[in-house]
């Protein structure tokens, strides 16, 4: 069938294609005024920016920075790449491009900043065929760097004016002869100034002026050259520009290009040292990689790397701080349907939640209580941990979410265990008195925005807010479900997949105030130790026991654990306790 | 097989989970035995503490009775799963083994089955046994009896009903059925929702 479609298709697309007359080429924003009709094009280029290979690109601007720009593939690169060999390669191609076809001319000429730097490729049957293409002018696959170079129609001089910022030297191959010579050798000088030139720029950054549209190109190097005047900021401010006009306008961009709310990133900002923030920014929107945990109830870790690398999976250990993680690189069959999945020999999981049960510690014939336990895979740890003995309480509200529960306790053959569906702040009214506690609460997921990136938009202060309030009742319960007087335990791990203070440190603060438990350190030899201040708020000396994990830096999804004992059974005061309990939502 | 012993008339006022009435008794152990023959008996006398059968909401939950204890507090309604879930009875009153019970079927099978490779996946795919996916079969395997079906590897993979006795399956083609579907470990992703 499908050949059959291909074979009616073939006909038409050669010779039409080619033979198709490229249409002129129209910019709204050189002729009319900004904004005009700019919109349109600009949303189209971001779409092909992330979309993969596209095939047009605005063949007449005058690329000055062709080198500079980005790769399909690469948005995420760090800022002080090697770039040159792209660079090299383009000029020699925008050389041979000066007398290109016909249509590359005419749209030259229609241009009046035209220069030769021309994406065309050196295949030029290539070209012609992405030439005849709806969009409005010719290019080809290869030359999608350019594409965001000489923004489109609007707003084009500080369009323009930004792309020459970052100006490296080796472009001179610009052919034009209007202003944007003179314009083009001042940057020529600056950046023979500054050696390779690679964002060494001191220049004036742009501020929007608001009526401009998103051009992601723009956007991406306004981004790197506000941080680095931030980060170096009495030698690059411009005069009279204020710290927070800068800030507020890498807000802005970073809002636009990683697609998150103002109100996250600022917590964002918040968090990470501007040095750090993009690393953190990038390494958040990509996938963390598949990790798996063998299931010591069933089998041991080599047999079942070896069962898997002969169903062709490709993997490896996870690291030294794990005896049962395995990285799954590739693999020619679904790792989470193999005989050896269905049989309960390991479980789908990231690295991340292996660390709240490594820090639990749980030993053998103890009880133990996990308060938010679907889908399981925490839970199915403690089991293993526990190897099958002392009794492991899985409680979990939503339902629906238990069954998963019960699916993955059967197939990794868990028999020491109660799965119960309670509210977990209701549970010390139920049930009290188990050695440790696995508190792993409900959050916000600001540290797995790589799985779900709808967080990045939608979480709002009122979220966090709710998020936050839960937490506190929830800890508050699991402290009240511990047993302080047991011989081997009286532990609470508490932690969640989000990187704000607001639901964690502040947290473990109130727990620390509210209840007769202490920090501990969470026997994790990696991580980041917790906040002891964050902004104007000053947590708990002990708070740097804690750990945070980031995706940049420990290539896991974001997360935080802290661990507690539990010291005595009484509370510390009584009455504020109660007062708590009347206005439970209060906000430290 | 003394059926008192699992039935302690101490609990048996309890609304919530119960331990099994005489006639629920008998049904379980007949289709148990089916699968394990004599070796419930290694189920009920346990040298790591007792071990009791308790119902929930028709479900039949194999469980220690430590695990029993600490659970009493939990109300029905709020009880999902206790210990390991071995089967359910049906509105018609007839039990039926679920897949979970698996981990116990399969250290005391008495009939096994071994797949060739080729065959795991129809079987996990919730298909019979055809003679041609058949690796090997357990000697003295009856007709009609109960069977764990393994993969060549001894990972068991679920249970059914042998369609063939042992010497019968030598003698058939390859495209006959030698062993009837009844519950695989395919289940666990197919319909999760129905498990218990």
């Amino acid at each position: 069938m499908g050949r059959k479609a291909n074979w009616s298709e073939k006909p038409k697309s050669g010779p039409g294609r080619k033979s198709r007359k490229q249409p002129a080429p129209s910019f709204p924003g050189m002729i009319g005024g900004p904004g005009q009709g700019g919109g349109g094009i600009a949303k189209h280029r971001k779409k092909k920016q992330f979309g993969g290979p596209g095939k047009k690109r605005n063949a007449s601007f005058p690329s000055l920075n062709d080198s500079r720009k980005l790769k399909p593939g690469q948005p995420y690169r760090k800022s002080n790449e090697p770039k040159k060999a792209p660079k090299d390669k383009q000029v020699t191609r925008s050389i041979k491009n000066v007398s290109d076809s016909e249509d590359e001319e005419e749209n030259k000429i229609m241009d009046s900043n035209s220069e030769g730097d021309e994406g065309v490729s050196d295949n030029e049957p290539e070209m012609d065929a992405g030439s005849g293409s709806e969009e409005m002018d010719g290019s080809d696959d290869e030359m999608m760097q350019d594409d965001f170079s000489g923004s489109d129609g609007e707003a084009p001089d500080s369009g323009n004016d930004e792309d020459e910022q970052n100006e490296e030297d080796g472009k001179g191959e610009d052919k034009a002869g209007n202003e944007e010579d003179d314009k083009l050798t001042k940057w020529h000088k600056i950046a023979n100034m500054n050696g390779n030139g690679e964002n060494d720029d001191t220049d004036k950054i742009e501020f929007p002026d608001g009526q401009e549209n998103f051009d992601v190109q723009v956007v991406v190097d306004r981004i790197k050259d506000v941080i680095s005047t931030l980060l170096d900021f009495k030698t690059r401010r411009e005069e009279g520009r204020s710290r927070s006009e800068y800030i507020s306008l890498l807000t802005t961009d970073l809002c636009q290009y990683y697609g998150y709310n103002e109100f996250l990133m600022e917590r964002v900002m918040q968090i990470f040292p501007l040095g750090e923030l993009q690393d953190a920014l990038d390494a958040g929107d990509a996938p963390r990689p598949l990790t798996i945990r063998t299931n010591t109830l069933k089998c041991r870790r080599r047999e079942l790397a070896q069962a898997l690398i002969s169903r062709g999976v490709n993997l490896d250990p996870v690291g030294k701080w794990s005896k049962v993680g395995l990285v799954v690189y590739s693999s020619q069959v679904p790792v989470g349907a193999t005989p050896e999945y269905l049989a309960g020999h390991y479980m789908i999981q990231g690295a991340a939640s292996f660390l709240p049960v490594m820090a639990l510690g749980p030993q053998e014939n103890e009880r133990i209580l996990d308060m938010c336990a679907a889908p399981g895979g925490k839970s199915t740890h403690i089991a293993a941990l526990m190897k099958n003995t002392g009794t492991l309480m899985a409680n979990e509200f939503n339902k629906d979410r238990a069954k998963a529960l019960i699916g993955n306790f059967h197939r990794m053959g868990v028999k020491n265990s109660v799965i119960c569906s309670y509210d977990g702040r209701k549970l010390p009214e139920v049930i009290k008195g188990f050695d440790r506690v696995l508190l792993d609460a409900p959050c916000s997921g600001t540290g797995v925005v790589s799985k779900d990136s709808s967080t990045k938009t939608q979480r709002d202060a009122k979220d966090i807010q709710r998020t936050n309030t839960k937490q506190k009742e929830l800890i508050m319960a699991a402290i009240d479900c511990l047993d302080a007087t047991s011989k081997t335990g009286g532990y609470l791990v508490y932690s969640t997949c989000s990187i704000l203070p607001e639901e964690n440190e502040e947290v473990v603060n109130l727990a620390l105030r509210k209840r007769n438990v202490k920090l501990v350190p969470t026997g994790l030899d990696f991580g980041t130790p917790g906040f002891t201040k964050f902004q104007d708020k000053r947590y708990h000396p002990t708070m740097n026991l804690t750990r945070r994990f980031y995706p940049h830096s420990h290539n896991m999804d974001g997360f935080f654990v802290a661990k507690f004992k539990k010291f005595s059974n009484s509370n510390p005061v009584i009455k504020q306790v109660e007062e708590e309990a009347e206005s439970s939502g209060e906000q430290e | 097989m003394h059926f008192a012993m699992l039935y302690t008339n101490r609990d048996s006022i309890l609304i919530k989970m119960r331990p099994l009435t005489e006639e629920e008794t008998r049904l379980f152990f007949e289709k148990l035995a089916k699968y394990i023959g004599e070796n419930i008996k290694v189920l009920i006398d346990r040298p790591d503490g007792p071990f009791c059968f308790r119902l929930h909401k028709e479900r039949i939950y194999y469980v220690s009775e430590e695990i029993m204890k600490k659970a009493g507090n939990i109300s029905r309604d709020n009880l999902v799963c206790l210990g390991t879930c071995l089967g359910k009875f049906t509105k018609t009153k007839k039990f039926r083994l679920h897949i979970t019970a698996l981990d116990y079927l399969a250290p005391y099978a008495q009939a096994k089955m071994w797949l060739k490779p080729t065959a795991e996946q129809q079987f996990l795919y919730g298909h019979n046994v055809m003679k041609s996916g058949l690796g090997r079969i357990s000697e003295n395997t009856q007709k009609y009896s109960g069977v764990v079906v393994y993969s060549m590897n001894d990972i068991p993979l679920g249970f059914g009903t042998a369609a063939k006795s042992t010497t019968e399956c030598r003698h058939t083609d390859p495209g006959t059925i030698v062993c009837f579907h009844q519950a695989d470990i395919g289940e666990y992703i197919r319909s999760e929702d129905t498990l218990t």
